[in-house]
């Protein structure tokens, strides 16, 4: 088509429009909208919480950065909080990757065929399973239990350096970083075990083959073939996982014990960003709500920080695999 | 003592590699029973200890006005959550298709639609506790306390479903096979009519499934609901005005704030079976409508 609109006849281009037409870029706009709607609402997120949060920044200065939390004193530092974070996932996810990557393997090159598909959907079932019963029966069923092994690991380790300010005064009820740390690792290993899961499902059965060929055990073609193509996904799988790990609340606000203080004793009581929101905004007011809210936004610019550092990784595997395949 | 010392040590090197492989598969099996573990012993627990209470009045009664003593029910907190996740859905699943359809049948590989599939990917990973006080700072708080309602949380989980309907929308379309996107063509349909009666109708059931799970991932959410929709005592089926309250919920404060009573420890483990059977009766009909989708896709 070479004639452009200006030199159509006017009845064609206005009056007699052919059908459909307009009907289909209306499709189209509202679709467009439809799909700005994310970026919409993630401005929204952040000018809105930032907003309400500034009374908390304003007031509190550089003073956020201590480990100074004591609404009773007005005093509001979110320090202990962001440790607590940063220790309940690291927790999580030492627990959860190496179990998720086993799970991955079995299902991907031990299992049978016939019941990889039954595994799969058990181990998502544990991903369908809402936050909240998790909480119930750890706070209900586990924190009993463990609070008498939290007390047997720390006798034992009393007299070994290091492990003696790690595992020294283990909280007597139970709740505690290590606590919400098992439980976060139980919610995230579905999620890292199907995206590794995903991952060594793409590498190449000519590989795979080729290393079992040359006299290979399972296990030495799975170092050989399997991780070295899979490297990049499974550090995206952990760093998609250390999200959700993050932002987990309230499992986690029912077993870590509410202290919002910086120490290395991990079977101690501790608070999380998310956990001390869910637990203290509803009596919140003043500048106490506006530290709270300011949390969230933390909690928010951790969590972008992790996924667009995920997506990173991803795609640059990806481009690295167009190249060499 | 007398064997040939070359063929021991040969045979000594490949049991090593043998136990290597043996320890390595024996991890591997492990890791799965480790899983096992948690879902057996919550499994057991709610439906020990949540079948003890359940019982007719309990699903039908009106909520307790001391949870500490034995007595009341759970029914306000169904309705909630039936009707607040319901309306979530209404909001977030056509504009999440919508967002899907543009995402895979106009944007394509532009950079608007690059844009929107990294954000939605992003938007996922955001914790659900930022989407509550997200609405608690857009729309409670304009509000005072009118602002508290179904529909305030209701808005705080349709921002948790929204990106996850887009992504499985566009992956289910990516599905749909380009010869019947053709032959609509073919026949002189434009794009909106061949996506409207040709390309959804044939991803419906994918879609469905997709939306499904985002439900029932939201029907499970406590923290969006916390400082959003207060708390009603009896059943509320008004959306739009009054406080409500949802299951989570219930079984939160039961837990947490109640939790050193028998009675709010009874009727938490109840209201977690209740919540449960929700959850797994939408997760288990969007996997029907996944095998339904998968024998069509196999089938063209």
């Amino acid at each position: 088509m070479t004639t452009d609109a200006s030199s159509l006849p006017k009845s064609l281009t206005k009056g007699s429009r052919p059908p459909g037409i307009l009907t289909d870029r209306t499709f189209r706009v509202l679709a467009l909208i439809a799909g700005l709607a994310v970026l919409v609402i993630l401005a929204l997120i952040a000018i809105y919480t930032t907003r309400e949060a500034l009374p908390w920044f304003r007031e509190e200065g550089f003073g956020i950065f201590t480990d100074n939390w004591d609404p009773a004193k007005n005093h509001f530092g979110a320090l202990g909080l962001i440790y607590g974070t940063l220790l309940v996932s690291v927790i999580a996810l030492v627990l959860a990757v190496p179990v998720s990557i086993g799970i991955a393997l079995f299902v991907t090159e031990v299992a049978p065929r016939s019941i990889r598909r039954p595994i799969v959907y058990t181990v998502d079932l544990l991903a369908a399973i809402p936050s909240v019963v998790y909480g119930l029966w750890a706070l209900l069923v586990l924190v009993e239990p463990l609070a008498s092994l939290f007390e047997s690991v720390s006798d034992a380790t009393a007299s070994i350096p290091i492990l003696n300010t790690i595992f020294a005064d283990p909280s007597s009820s139970g709740r505690s970083f290590m606590t919400a740390g098992i439980i976060v690792a139980i919610m995230i290993t579905p999620i890292v075990t199907s995206i590794t899961r995903e991952v060594f499902a793409t590498v190449p059965e000519s590989q795979k083959e080729a290393a079992l060929a040359v006299g290979a055990t399972r296990w030495e073609m799975i170092r050989g073939a399997v991780f070295p193509h899979s490297r990049s996904g499974m550090v995206a799988a952990s760093m998609i996982g250390l999200g959700r790990a993050l932002g987990e609340t309230i499992a986690v606000a029912l077993i870590i014990g509410s202290s919002q203080r910086v120490t290395s004793n991990i079977l101690g009581p501790g608070d999380t960003l998310a956990s001390v929101i869910a637990n203290q905004f509803g009596e919140a007011s003043g500048t106490h709500r506006a530290a709270l809210i300011g949390c969230g936004v933390v909690l928010f610019a951790m969590t972008i920080a992790i996924g667009m550092a995920a997506r990173a990784v991803v795609a640059r595997a990806e481009r690295r695999s167009a190249g060499t395949t | 003592m007398t064997a040939p010392a070359v063929p021991l040590r040969q045979s000594t090197r490949k049991t090593g590699r043998e136990l290597k492989n043996g320890l390595a598969t024996a991890f591997m099996v492990t890791s799965f029973l480790i899983a096992l573990v948690p879902l057996v012993f919550i499994v057991y627990y709610v439906l020990q200890r949540g079948s003890s209470i359940m019982s007719w009045s309990f699903l039908t009664d009106d909520l307790p006005f001391s949870n500490r003593r034995p007595g009341g029910g759970i029914w306000p907190a169904i309705v909630g959550t039936l009707v607040i996740t319901g309306a979530a859905a209404a909001m977030a699943v056509p504009l999440g298709v919508l967002g899907g359809i543009y995402l895979n049948e106009y944007g394509g590989r532009g950079p608007i639609a690059r844009v929107v599939r990294f954000l939605a990917e992003v938007m996922t990973g955001v914790p659900s506790i930022v989407m509550g006080l997200f609405i608690y700072t857009i729309w409670v708080l304009p509000r005072k306390q009118d602002g508290l309602s179904g529909f305030a949380g209701a808005l705080a989980l349709g921002c948790l479903m929204l990106p996850i309907v887009i992504r499985t929308t566009e992956e289910i379309l990516k599905t749909v096979p380009d010869d019947l996107r053709e032959g609509s063509y073919a026949l002189g349909c434009r794009k909106a009519r061949t996506i409207r009666t040709v390309v959804v109708p044939h991803a419906a059931p994918g879609i469905v499934s997709g939306s499904l799970l985002a439900i029932a991932r939201a029907a499970g959410e406590t923290a969006p609901l916390l400082f959003t929709v207060g708390i009603a005592f009896s059943p509320n089926f008004n959306v739009f005005e009054g406080s409500n309250t949802a299951l989570p919920q219930q079984i939160y404060i039961n837990a947490g704030t109640f939790g050193g009573f028998e009675a709010a420890q009874d009727r938490a483990w109840g209201a977690a079976l209740a919540l449960i059977v929700i959850v797994l009766a939408f997760t288990l009909v969007a996997r029907i409508f996944t095998a339904l989708y998968t024998r069509r896709a196999e089938a063209t």
